[in-house]
């Protein structure tokens, strides 16, 4: 049951994550590597902000300097062309450097007597598990409710068709440059949120917590993708959270039963990853196999 | 309307590889009038739609849009002034976006609404007349992925987007080249109707002589880069195309004329 608890937490924090990865890796279509940097800056500005007495505060600034990261990566992307691989990949060793300075030059900060969002005296007449619940849905919740208003919008659609069909969009007076710079920014917002809420959850933020976790978003928002399809854009959002929920009992359920140890998961991250990816060619080469079967016997 | 004045555009300059793509152009267009062009293949025909669309800049000379010089404008700026449609029909839409939030993109290019709602509902009353005016029974399919329309269909609601927020000048490069014969006359037969009624000022390429003297107002023919044949009114009107085709290896002193050029007589 904790195990059980503990896993929906945890995918409703990530799934924030899976979103921002959304984002640019489906919307956008650009895969963005800024995330493992800006996965642990929002873990640094919320864990920093907490110990100065302010979490909520702590929250907020996590996701602008998300967003600014983003900016930055846009920036490099667009105005100087430099590949978005390599963009992400600058601004996440830079971020780095950053984070170790936010963490005040230490490889991880505890926030034990710190006051956070978690354990507010005010709202301690709720059991902890409930708010360790609660707190998590709401900021997920309110996260895709915006992100589905947001995409409806004009701004939104121009996002959407600069993913969708870039040529188009630059004959039909969209700024295109604007476009991916807006797009790469929320999509880190959205990442540095998960980080920032993490850290008070966890309470304590470590300079290593964001390897390898663009992967971990792109296994949850591929997951949900496989499972409930790519119909229509709020669809796609939705189901980012339902995968990282998914990701969460899988690695939960793994965990418990011992097949691999503590360490391995960012391997098995990479294994679904690849898996899910596969999918389509793998269901391609079945179809091909059915049909040369049903050939052959009518023949 | 439009002036374009000793357009001058060379690729690769300092190279062996030279070429003088637009060799000094000059011509105005008036307000409303459509004018098809016509040349052989690298005759530069696409080079001065991608001059005046602003896909890439002049060497030397200027471009006016109703007296505004728009020769060094950013694409994206001149593109709410400018409509423009592809042979590729996959080139004017958003496959995975629906029909409807194709045209409210389109729509409200203009108006920069930022973070209002795009797709709103009095604009989908008009988005389903306008579809109605095709006559392919999109206007039932507004929810529809565009990438799932045909060829056909695709161009025709391209061709809704590029004229919806009424630009000044639209130019139309080969868009029916690509499309099946009856697909090709239903979208030009369109594309005639809107031009006529919202009156745009309008440029077509064509390699397809016939249809070149049909429509409009005023033929254009390109060579190596060069204006060799500007004819309007009657002396238009009692060219046929094989006249079209003498006149064209006269002026050009190159007897051969492309394949397409010959087929499509």
């Amino acid at each position: 049951m904790t195990l059980l608890v503990g896993s929906v937490q945890l995918g409703l924090i990530y799934g924030m994550l899976a979103l921002g990865i959304y984002i640019s890796f489906r919307i956008l279509n650009i895969p963005d590597l800024t995330a493992d940097g800006s996965f642990t800056l929002g873990l640094s500005v919320s864990a920093a902000m907490t110990i100065a007495g302010h979490p909520l505060l702590g929250i907020l600034l996590a996701i602008i300097a998300g967003a600014i990261a983003g900016a930055i990566t846009g920036l490099l992307q667009t105005k100087l062309e430099i590949h978005p691989i390599l963009a992400g990949i600058i601004t996440m060793s830079s971020l780095y450097s950053i984070n170790l300075y936010i963490l005040g030059s230490r490889s991880n900060l505890s926030l034990i007597g710190s006051k956070s969002i978690f354990n507010q005296e005010e709202w301690l007449f709720l059991n902890k598990q409930v708010l360790g619940t609660l707190i998590p849905l709401i900021f997920c919740f309110l996260t895709l409710i915006i992100l589905i208003w947001f995409f409806k919008t004009h701004l939104g659609l121009c996002i959407r068709a600069t993913g969708d069909n870039e040529e188009m969009v630059r004959a039909s007076s969209i700024n295109v440059d604007a476009m991916k710079i807006v797009a790469v920014a929320i999509s880190n917002a959205c990442i540095g949120l998960s980080g920032a809420v993490l850290a008070q959850y966890q309470g304590y933020a470590d300079i290593s917590s964001g390897i390898g976790i663009m992967v971990v978003g792109l296994a949850s928002a591929i997951i949900g993708e496989a499972i409930f399809g790519r119909r229509s854009l709020t669809m796609g959002l939705f189901s980012a959270i339902l995968g990282s929920l998914i990701y969460r009992f899988i690695i939960a359920a793994a965990l418990k039963s011992n097949i691999f140890p503590a360490y391995m998961l960012r391997v098995v991250s990479a294994f679904i990853v690849v898996f899910a990816l596969s999918i389509p060619i793998i269901k391609k080469h079945l179809e091909f196999r059915r049909m040369r079967k049903k050939a052959g016997q009518n023949a | 309307m439009l002036e374009v004045i000793n357009a001058r555009k060379i690729f690769l300059a300092g190279t062996p590889n030279e070429h003088v793509a637009l060799d000094n152009i000059s011509f105005t267009l008036s307000e409303g009038e459509f004018v098809t062009l016509i040349g052989s293949n690298g005759a530069g025909k696409s080079t001065l739609f991608n001059a005046i669309g602003g896909t890439f800049w002049l060497n030397s000379g200027k471009i006016l849009l109703h007296g505004e010089d728009i020769t060094y404008m950013p694409e994206h700026h001149r593109a709410s002034m400018i409509g423009r449609l592809f042979q590729n029909p996959a080139k004017g839409t958003a496959p995975n976006m629906t029909i409807e939030e194709n045209l409210a993109l389109a729509y409200n290019r203009k108006l920069r609404k930022g973070l209002r709602i795009g797709v709103h509902r009095e604009d989908v009353k008009l988005f389903r007349e306008k579809l109605a005016m095709l006559d392919m029974g999109l206007e039932n399919r507004l929810k529809t992925k565009v990438g799932l329309l045909s060829g056909g269909q695709r161009q025709a609601v391209a061709l809704l987007m590029a004229t919806l927020g009424k630009p000044r000048l639209l130019l139309l490069d080969e868009h029916t080249a690509a499309l099946d014969p009856a697909a090709a006359e239903k979208v030009m037969q369109i594309t005639k109707d809107i031009v006529n009624q919202e009156n745009i000022t309008t440029m077509m390429i064509t390699h397809n002589i016939q249809s070149a003297l049909e429509t409009g107002s005023r033929t254009i023919m390109m060579d190596r880069g060069k204006i060799i044949l500007d004819i309007t009114g009657k002396d238009r009107d009692n060219l046929t195309v094989g006249r079209l085709m003498e006149l064209y290896s006269q002026q050009s002193k190159d007897i051969v004329v492309s394949d397409r050029m010959l087929l499509n007589r």
